[in-house]
């Protein structure tokens, strides 16, 4: 009776003879080993700064430079330097700031939600993605600061007490964007810093002037890779990154709270929370890959920037995609359904109205249509196809900010106080100038610090695992590389 | 204790050539009863900390009372000018308890940023960082141990060493190029 062999053994019997059962691609192509990690990306930043480096940067300083002029500029004579004017008081400074903090939580999503996924394909984007959400929400602050017109009085948004007496109103949303956006920017730092340590210690390790090597020991912290220290770093991070998951949906619901607690018409509604995180990480995961399809390029990171991580971030964008997609289809059929009068024709004026292809060009072809290719296999894998639909869906994510806020404001309920809004060579200069600071911050991130987080990615090796060899003999890397589940 | 040479002895260590010759080290001292002992790595290894007994690390209850400390300071920065110094009437709305909805926002952000600040003092300071120098640093090859290098060492000042003893699990338990660590 006993001869009879059990579920468990027949399934061990099969799982060793079939042929890689459920093999999962690997994510590091061509068997690198941990020191290939270690050379190759420590290299960019070991090797002199290529010439390209100088020329986009001295491109990028200068229209950085001029961004800086512009806000100089607009301080000192004032807010009527931009178009704005009666009715529409918010135009490009916060279509420009929610573009930005938007932009932002694709970074907090790759290295916090999918973290807490498992999600190990994230190593290879994480750490250049999270120094994105920094440069992205400091661009962003820039135009809150100051659209307020007197900058210098921007304390009276802090909660200090005073010699006048007078406390902030906390139960306004600006108020909460405020706490909102700077908890979301120190956290977005921790969390990017804490991910650093490790890296810092490898080139304080590597380094071989005695200036990196000061630099790099300091701000390494003396991390020497003890488990001991590993088992509190573990936990610090896992909880950084179950404290970011909240926070960075909080940050574009509080964003929304802005429009949403008013009473405009296409602003007062309940969906704006989703739809604008929804919006968020759409647009967000079209600039990483923006920025990370040249930089695997240029720095020959295809082994650990793979097709496979384009082909995931290419199905989040689809997904992300649809969920906007389907909050502009439910804002259009409750402003139907509804019956208010005020309702209907804002969305009728968004289509028809004077700023009717920004909707079309903008929220139609690229946020609705472009990623539609994404359904394809081979639009996924095709770089050029990719880099499209990601300008598309960069461009239209600005286009929408814009039709939300202007289109909100310039005509509303009474005919007579309606009006149209003209951008100034100031509005438009001083967006440019944040794309100039925003690339600048980027190309010297990538010079002088691992935009590839190397600890991480030596996790996902197969010989990181120190279970490789199971108990009944079963190999569980097989010969070719393919990590068995 | 001292070398011939007259250094004091900081531990004994051990290169092994993977993460799971690491792995299996380990758990062999682990059950020698050796108790200042520490393993390197270039990442975290899974299933180290059970190989080494160490528990569950314990910065979660740090952050814990982080995150209290947020939420209460919200509390008292929210309620204290509402209720008493600089009661504030907008649209005509209550600022009683009635208000306390619109406080939320503000309590969950500080409370994720205490937590997080929390979280990022308490690695540092648990983990005994920054600590510009180290003894270990004077081992040449630990270099390696930010790049491609597992190492197990073993202090002198665990009440279990001596020269011998640790010599002999480290080299049973397969490391190689086992090295004195001087203080100094």
């Amino acid at each position: 009776m006993n001869d009879w062999p059990t579920a468990q053994e027949v399934v061990q019997e099969e799982a060793a003879t079939t042929d890689q059962p459920l093999a999962r691609k690997p994510l590091v192509l061509n068997r690198r080993n941990f020191s290939w990690i270690t050379e190759r990306i420590s290299g960019v930043i070991e090797q002199p700064a290529p010439r390209w480096w100088w020329v986009c940067f001295t491109i990028t300083g200068t229209i950085a430079m001029f961004g800086l002029f512009c806000l100089g500029y607009q301080i000192s004579t004032g807010v009527g330097t931009w178009g704005l004017n009666h009715p529409v008081g918010w135009a490009w400074d916060i279509t420009n700031f929610v573009f930005w903090i938007g932009i932002g939580h694709a970074g907090t999503l790759i290295s916090a939600i999918l973290y807490l996924l498992r999600q190990k394909w994230r190593t290879s984007i994480n750490r250049s993605a999270e120094a994105m959400t920094l440069f992205a929400v400091m661009c962003a602050a820039i135009f809150p600061g100051v659209h307020v017109g007197r900058v210098w009085m921007a304390w009276y948004l802090a909660p200090i007490p005073n010699a006048f007496g007078v406390w902030p109103n906390f139960r306004s949303p600006l108020m909460w964007d405020v706490f909102a956006v700077s908890t979301y920017f120190t956290v977005s730092v921790l969390f990017w810093y804490t991910g650093l340590i490790p890296d810092l210690a490898t080139l304080r390790d590597r380094a071989t002037t005695k200036i990196k090597k000061f630099l790099f020991g300091v701000f390494a912290c003396g991390w020497r890779g003890s488990n001991r220290n590993w088992r509190h770093y573990e936990m610090a991070y896992l909880l950084l990154a179950g404290l970011s998951t909240p926070l960075v949906l909080s940050v574009h619901s509080v964003v929304s709270f802005d429009f949403a607690t008013s009473v405009l018409p296409t602003w007062h509604t309940t969906i704006f929370p989703p739809y604008f995180v929804a919006g968020a990480i759409f647009g967000g995961f079209a600039m990483v890959l923006t920025l990370l399809i040249p930089a695997r390029a240029i720095f020959k990171l295809e082994d650990i920037i793979t097709p496979q991580h384009i082909d995931k971030m290419a199905k989040i964008i689809l997904l992300t995609g649809s969920f906007v997609t389907y909050a502009y289809a439910m804002e259009f059929f409750v402003a139907w359904y509804s019956g208010n009068a005020y309702e209907r024709f804002a969305f009728w004026n968004r289509i028809f109205g004077p700023y009717w292809w920004y909707w079309w060009v903008g929220m139609l072809f690229c946020n609705i249509l472009s990623p539609q290719l994404f359904w394809f296999r081979w639009c996924r894998r095709n770089i050029l196809v990719v880099y499209f639909v990601c300008m598309c869906v960069n461009a239209g994510m600005w286009f929408e900010r814009f039709i939300i806020i202007v289109g909100g404001l310039h005509r509303d309920f009474i005919p007579s106080s309606w009006g149209i809004f003209i951008p100034t060579w100031v509005d438009i200069w001083t967006f440019i100038g944040t794309l100039g600071i925003f690339t600048s911050l980027f190309l010297l991130f990538i010079r002088f610090l691992p935009m590839i987080a190397m600890s991480e990615v030596k996790i996902v090796l197969p010989e990181a695992d120190a279970h490789a060899h199971s108990p009944n003999g079963n190999h569980s890397v097989a010969a070719d590389g393919m990590e068995r589940i | 204790m001292r070398t011939p040479s007259g250094h004091e002895v900081y531990a004994m260590g051990a290169e092994y050539s993977s993460a799971s010759a690491l792995y299996e080290a380990a758990k062999m001292v682990r059950d020698a009863g050796f108790k200042r002992w520490d393993v390197f790595s270039p990442f975290p290894i899974h299933g180290m900390d059970a190989a080494m007994g160490l528990g569950k690390s314990w910065l979660s209850a740090v952050v814990l009372s982080g995150g209290i400390t947020g939420l209460l300071t919200a509390v008292l920065v929210e309620f204290g000018p509402s209720w008493g110094l600089y009661p504030l009437i907008v649209h005509g709305k209550p600022y009683d308890w009635r208000t306390v909805p619109a406080f939320f926002p503000i309590m969950f952000e500080m409370t994720v940023l205490f937590s997080a600040f929390a979280a990022f003092f308490a690695v540092l300071i648990m983990n005994g960082l920054p600590r510009p120098h180290h003894p270990i640093f004077n081992w040449e090859r630990f270099k390696r141990a930010t790049n491609d290098g597992f190492f197990l060492v073993i202090e002198a000042r665990d009440p279990r060493f001596t020269e011998l003893e640790a010599r002999e699990i480290l080299e049973r338990s397969g490391g190689e190029h086992i090295t004195i660590v001087h203080e100094d």
